[in-house]
């Protein structure tokens, strides 16, 4: 990781949310739209090979937005499929993602536990 | 009494009469421009409740109990209850109010609901079926939310055109031949649907109602939009207001000098453009009713305004209907008020 | 006439149209890009000082970044700052996986009145199904293509 990373990883970040604010913009769609369309295109892009090289020279700029979480869905699924056949591309998936989806339930549960909404 | 037209009831003279009117109102509504108005003035929308429902639901009762106050009248001699929320099978009018054990209808056009209820009432006390009657809606910002939309705590950029539901509720008590003020006339609306489709575009979605019933109402009575000091809209919000003003100048109802003098919205009045998060203006079934019990009734008192027009408008979606891509329908009905002397 | 021919209708959304205030596109834009690059640049701070002091290979440290920035959302969430950040930033909160977090944590927080199983687990992934959805379709099916291309 060189001192460039950083100054990249701000200049991807900001773009591909900039993106996501076009789009909200420009279109009807919902932002559960908006974030689902990158959630597929960071998967179709690792399916082309393209998403790694972008986590290599921009760093959290590719990993931070969630277009990074369709990138490492596919990555799991291939990952098990290189090892197992065919059967890995469902046994794989949520390989990489476990600490994402787990973080994200075990610290939404706490706050329900510990937060009320404020309105 | 008669009826003007297929859509109007007129009243007659001193038939119903308003004694009292309660108005209760959440944190930003009053820290507002109209906030000397209201009755009660919470500083906390949990009303020290501990589900947003639960709060709305003691909005709601204590507004029909401040009523009960001001028009000297103890629950027991109210002869009905008609009232209407947003919530889904009005859970806020029954379960709110439940404690005063009366015959009780709930009624619902949305944000309508506040002239369907006034005109079920007005009917109810001039065929003399009832002497007494209460009448209220409440609105509660997050129970509409949550319902309608998403959690509270969820970061979702809202558009200019989105406007935000009033929490709040307010009441008014009628009666046959008395009160500071009388009903009448009542207009019921019939549905408009222009084909808008977008939840952040009520005013639009609303705006063809408000010029429909204002129309037939003013056709229906022989009156001209003159003949009153004031005509208000239930929520159309700032954007749906500027709408509504063409849409009168293109269907020849009023001119635009007329449109733009005598014709406004409850929800541009109930806030300032410069509190957070109003958008474009207030909604929600308690936004006309604390405009209209709260200021226009004073302004009336005072003398400011002699004969008064409401047009609360209501938009008649649901989650479901939204999300299966249909248009939004929208209803208004119209209530016309004058001094009860 | 309160039921719109097609033609009404079309004048009227032109109407609409015009008197319609626009998104202030520029200016959402703009935000979005800077708030959301500087999440990024924050996770590439936590990033390298996992890195640093962790023990953790340059590859291993996405995983534990993407947690703490996680929490951190969660935590603004439940403080009550987050939606009102989210008005500002736009897709500068909403895209960075902040923006997920918050979804999830909202939805607890709010549906907890009907109580912990029902409301807080009923209803955990209300907003944020589709993004898990469409992302393990996606992957599934771009996974199995791949694998039978790499395979003929």
């Amino acid at each position: 990781m060189s001192a460039w990373t950083f100054l990249w990883a701000f200049l991807v970040g900001g773009a591909i949310c900039a993106i996501g604010q076009v789009i909200m913009d420009t279109t009807k769609l919902t932002p559960g739209h908006v974030m689902s369309i990158l959630v597929v295109a960071g998967a179709v892009a690792d399916g082309l090979g393209l998403y790694d090289p972008l986590i290599k020279f921009a760093g959290a700029g590719a990993t931070v937005p969630i277009t990074s979480f369709g990138n490492a869905l596919v990555h799991g699924a291939m990952h098990e499929a290189k090892i197992h056949g065919l059967i890995g591309v469902i046994t794989g998936i949520f390989e990489v993602t476990s600490a994402g989806i787990s973080a994200a339930i075990v610290f939404a549960f706490l706050a329900a536990v510990f937060a009320k909404p404020k309105g | 009494m008669a009826r003007l037209g297929c859509s109007t009831w007129a009243f007659g003279e001193r038939q119903v009469g308003v004694v009292a009117t309660s108005t209760v109102a959440g944190t930003l509504e009053a820290q507002g421009p109209l906030s000397d108005a209201f009755d009660l003035r919470l500083d906390d929308d949990r009303a020290g409740q501990d589900t947003w429902e639960r709060a709305e639901q003691a909005m709601f009762r204590r507004a029909a109990e401040i009523a009960c106050e001001k028009a000297a009248t103890h629950p027991s001699d109210l002869d009905l209850v008609i009232g209407a929320d947003l919530n889904a099978q009005l859970t806020s009018f029954y379960m709110g109010l439940r404690p005063l054990a009366r015959p009780m209808l709930g009624v619902y056009s949305a944000c309508a609901s506040i002239c369907e209820a006034l005109a079920v009432a007005g009917l109810a006390v001039a065929t003399g079926f009832a002497d007494v009657v209460l009448v209220g809606t409440s609105s509660h910002t997050s129970t509409a939310e949550r319902q309608f939309r998403y959690p509270t705590e969820y970061g979702v950029q809202r558009p200019p055109t989105a406007q935000r539901t009033v929490t709040g509720a307010g009441a008014a008590i009628l009666a046959r031949g008395r009160g500071k003020w009388q009903i009448t006339h009542a207009t019921i609306g019939e549905i408009a649907d222009y084909g808008v489709r977008s939840p952040w575009e009520m005013g639009a979605a609303m705006a063809p109602a408000a010029c429909d019933t204002l129309r037939q109402h003013l056709a229906d009575t022989g009156r001209s939009l003159g003949d009153y000091d004031l005509v208000v809209t239930g929520d159309l919000g700032r954007v749906g207001l500027d709408i509504l003003r063409h849409l009168l100048v293109e269907q020849g109802v009023a001119s635009a000098p007329v449109a733009e003098e005598r014709v406004q919205d409850c929800g541009a009045m109930i806030y300032d453009e410069n509190q957070p998060e109003v958008f474009s203006g207030g909604s929600g079934a308690a936004c006309s009713t604390l405009v209209t019990f709260g200021h226009l009734f004073r302004e009336m008192e005072r003398g400011h305004i002699h004969r008064l027009l409401v047009c609360a408008t209501g938009a008649l979606l649901s989650q479901v209907s939204a999300q299966q891509g249909d248009t939004i329908p929208s209803i208004s009905h119209a209530i016309a008020f004058e001094r009860g002397d | 006439m309160p039921i719109a021919t097609p033609e009404e209708r079309a004048r009227y959304h032109a109407l609409v149209h015009r008197l319609t205030p626009g998104r202030p596109m520029v200016r959402n834009t703009v935000r979005a890009f800077v708030v959301g690059g500087l999440i990024c640049e924050l996770g590439q701070v936590i990033q390298a000082l996992f890195v640093r002091y962790g023990g953790f290979k340059p590859t291993e440290a996405g995983n534990p970044t993407v947690a703490v920035l996680i929490l951190l959302s969660a935590i603004f969430t439940a403080i009550g700052v987050y939606d009102r950040f989210a008005q500002w930033a736009g897709a500068g909160s909403a895209v960075p996986v902040t923006g997920f977090s918050n979804t999830m944590t909202s939805a607890a927080m709010e549906h907890r009145s009907e109580g912990f199983v029902a409301g807080v687990g009923g209803n955990m992934f209300k907003v944020s199904g589709p993004v898990i959805v469409y992302g393990v379709v996606s992957a599934f099916f771009i996974a199995l293509i791949r694998y039978v291309v790499e395979h003929l």
